[in-house]
C-alpha cells in the first residue's frame, strides 16, 4: 500500500459517512475539520470503519494521528503493510 | 403457561444489549451493522425507553419526550439510521417564555436569540458572541470547577433575567442547574444554539416503528416483556468477565459482551451485583447521585376541536424568579407547554398539550395512594388553569386528563428513582470505565447530563457501541484460528 493509496481508503471512509460533503477538493496538508463538516463522532466512526473494513485497530490516544490526510496517511500506511505481511 | 417471550431466542450472541433507549437501539442498530450477532432485550410491552408514547380512548396519542432535540440529530439520524428517518426531522420555530421577567418569543436559532438578547435584553452584541464562543470551546475533560451559576454571572453579572432565560430550557432539557458543572450547560446549549429545536414529523410512535424496521433488516433479533433478572459474570483465567445475562424467568443467554441502556446504578448494583467490582468503584459509583425527574400533564383535545397556535414549546412560571428550588418544588408554578399540532402526524387533525414540570422522587414516593391521587389532580387542575391563560376556552375542549410523576417514570422504565435524566455529572466516569472493571460489560444511557436526552444518547450509543466493537475484535484476534488458513 502506498500513503496516496491509504489516503483514497480515508476518503472513501468519509464518502460514506458523510455523505453530503463534496470531497473533489480536500487539500491533504489542511486539517480535516477546517475543511469538512466533521466533528468528534465522525472521527469515531472512522476509527469503526477501518477496524470492520481494514481490521487496523487506532487506539483513542492516537486519533489525533487522523487529523490531515497526510497524517493518516503517515500513520496508517505502515499498519496496511504490517497487516499485509502478516496476512 | 405464561407465554414465553424468549421463544426462537438463541443460547448464544456476540453482543446481548439490555433495554430499548434510544442508546440502547442505536448502539444495538451500530454493533448489527458492523457484523456482529445482537440480542437486544426490553422489559417494557414497547421499545423506545423514554422516547416512548401511549394512546388514549378518543383517538389521543401522547408523545412523552418529542418537544423539541438538537439539528445534530439530523446528521445522527442519517448516519446511524436512515435517510427516511433523518428526512423526517423537521424544525419547530415558536418557542416561547411567559413570566414575570419576561415575554419572549423566539426560533431558538443563534441569529434569533441574539436578537432577543440584544433588542429586548440591551446587552451587547460583543457580549453575547462572547458567550457563545466561550460554550462552544469548552470539552468535558477540561477538568473545570466552574458551575453554572457562577459563569452566568461572570458573563452577566446581576442579570438574573438573563440567567433564567439561559437557563430554563435546558433545566427542562436536562435536569441541570446553577449548581452542576458549567459544561453540563455549555454542551447542550451549543447544540440547540446553533440551528433551533427540530422534532420528527410522525411522533415517536412512528420514529420507534421505523427503528425496529431497521433492527430487524440489519438482523437484530428483538425482545420485548423480557426482564433482565442479573448479569452472569463468571472467572476466566482469574479474571471476572460478564459473559450473558439471566432473564427472570431463569433463561440464561451467553454473550460475549453486554451493553446495558439500563440506568448506570441499575447496571452495577441490580443487575451486574457490587461483588462484581472493584472496591473502589463500587464507592465511585455509590458516591453517584441520580438526577431529578419529571412529572408531566396530558391534555387530549375532542376530536372535531381545534385550538390556536400558541407556540410549539412555551416555557412558563409564575415565580418571580428562577431558582433551582422552584423549578423542583412539589406545587412549582414553572411548566413547559408542549404543543403537538395536527402537523406532528401528518394525515391527522388531532391536538394534544403536554405540560412537563420538573419534579423530585422522594416528594412523590413518600404520598400515601390517597394522597398521590389528589396531588395528580391538583397538579392537572393548575396546569390547566395555566394553559387557560393562552387558550381561555380550552377546557370544554379537553375530553382526556392524566398526571405521569415519577413513580409513573419509575414504573416503566425501572430507573433508580424514576430518574427521567440520568445522573448528575460524576456518573458519566462511572459510565466510561464500566468496561475496565468488569471486562465484558458497558454502558449506554442517560448519564453526567451531557449524554443524555435524544441526541446525546444516540451519539453515547455509538460512543459505547465502539468500544464493544473494538473489544470483539481483540477478543477475535486473540482467539486461535479455528480452521488453518
Amino acid at each position: 500500500m502506498t500513503k496516496d493509496e491509504c489516503k483514497q481508503v480515508v476518503l472513501d471512509i468519509i464518502a460514506d459517512i458523510a455523505p453530503d460533503e463534496d470531497l473533489s477538493n480536500v487539500k491533504p496538508e489542511v486539517r480535516l475539520r477546517d475543511q469538512l463538516q466533521l466533528d468528534s463522532m465522525d472521527f469515531l466512526d472512522i476509527v469503526m470503519e477501518l477496524r470492520k473494513r481494514h481490521s487496523i485497530e487506532v487506539p483513542e490516544a492516537d486519533y489525533q494521528h487522523l487529523a490531515s490526510l497526510d497524517s493518516c496517511a503517515e500513520y496508517l500506511t505502515p499498519k496496511f503493510i504490517a497487516l499485509a505481511a502478516k496476512g | 403457561m405464561a407465554y414465553d417471550w424468549l421463544k426462537g431466542v438463541a443460547d448464544e450472541y456476540d453482543v446481548i444489549v439490555i433495554g430499548s433507549g434510544l442508546g440502547g437501539l442505536t448502539g444495538a442498530n451500530a454493533l448489527a451493522k458492523a457484523g456482529h450477532r445482537v440480542l437486544l432485550v426490553e422489559h417494557h410491552y414497547q421499545f423506545g425507553g423514554l422516547a416512548t408514547w401511549f394512546t388514549r380512548k378518543g383517538g389521543h396519542i401522547f408523545d412523552i419526550s418529542l418537544h423539541g432535540f438538537p439539528s445534530g440529530m439530523i446528521k445522527s439520524c442519517r448516519r446511524y439510521w436512515t435517510k427516511e428517518i433523518s428526512d423526517a426531522i423537521v424544525q419547530l420555530k415558536d418557542i416561547r417564555f411567559v413570566n414575570p421577567q419576561m415575554d419572549v418569543w423566539t426560533t431558538f436559532t443563534r441569529e434569533d436569540y441574539t436578537r432577543v438578547l440584544v433588542d429586548q435584553f440591551k446587552l451587547q452584541r460583543t457580549e453575547v458572541e462572547a458567550f457563545y464562543d466561550y460554550l462552544r470551546a469548552m470539552n468535558y475533560y477540561d477538568n473545570n470547577p466552574e458551575t453554572t451559576g457562577q459563569m452566568l454571572n461572570r458573563f452577566f453579572p446581576g442579570r438574573l433575567d438573563v440567567h433564567r432565560l439561559l437557563m430554563e430550557p435546558i433545566s427542562y432539557a436536562n435536569g441541570s442547574n446553577f449548581d452542576d458543572p458549567a459544561i453540563t450547560f455549555g454542551i447542550v446549549f451549543s447544540n440547540f444554539m446553533g440551528a433551533g429545536v427540530y422534532t420528527f414529523r410522525g411522533g415517536s410512535d412512528d420514529l420507534i416503528e421505523k427503528m425496529v424496521a431497521e433492527l430487524k433488516k440489519n438482523g437484530v433479533e428483538l425482545r420485548k416483556k423480557v426482564l433482565v433478572e442479573k448479569i452472569l459474570v463468571e472467572e476466566r483465567a482469574g479474571q471476572k468477565v460478564a459473559c450473558g445475562i439471566v432473564s427472570s424467568n431463569g433463561r440464561v443467554i451467553r454473550a460475549k459482551a453486554i451493553l446495558s441502556n439500563a440506568n448506570i446504578k441499575n447496571t452495577i448494583f441490580r443487575l451486574a451485583g457490587e461483588k462484581n467490582f472493584p472496591v473502589d468503584f463500587v464507592e465511585q459509583a455509590r458516591a453517584v447521585r441520580i438526577n431529578s425527574s419529571s412529572c408531566q400533564v396530558y391534555f387530549g383535545i375532542r376530536k372535531g376541536e381545534i385550538i390556536p397556535h400558541i407556540g410549539d414549546l412555551v416555557f412558563t412560571s409564575a415565580a418571580p424568579q428562577y431558582s433551582n428550588e422552584e423549578l423542583t418544588h412539589f406545587q412549582t408554578t414553572s411548566r413547559t407547554f408542549s404543543v403537538y399540532y395536527p402537523d406532528t402526524r401528518p394525515g391527522s387533525d388531532r391536538y394534544t398539550v403536554v405540560a412537563s414540570l420538573n419534579g423530585l422522587y422522594p416528594d412523590w414516593k413518600s404520598l400515601s395512594e390517597d394522597d398521590y391521587e389528589a396531588h395528580k389532580l391538583r397538579m392537572i387542575e393548575e396546569s390547566l388553569v395555566a394553559l387557560e391563560k393562552f387558550i381561555p376556552d380550552v377546557r370544554a375542549k379537553i375530553d382526556w386528563k392524566e398526571a405521569a410523576t415519577p413513580r409513573t417514570i419509575e414504573r416503566y422504565t425501572t430507573h433508580l428513582n424514576g430518574t427521567s435524566f440520568g445522573t448528575k455529572f460524576e456518573g458519566l466516569p462511572v459510565s466510561m470505565h464500566l468496561s475496565e472493571k468488569l471486562p465484558g460489560l458497558f454502558h449506554a444511557g442517560s448519564v453526567g447530563i451531557i449524554m443524555s436526552g435524544w441526541l446525546g444518547t444516540i451519539n453515547y450509543g455509538i460512543i459505547t457501541a465502539n468500544k464493544v466493537d473494538k473489544y470483539l475484535f481483540a477478543l477475535k484476534q486473540a482467539a486461535p484460528a479455528s480452521t488453518p488458513a
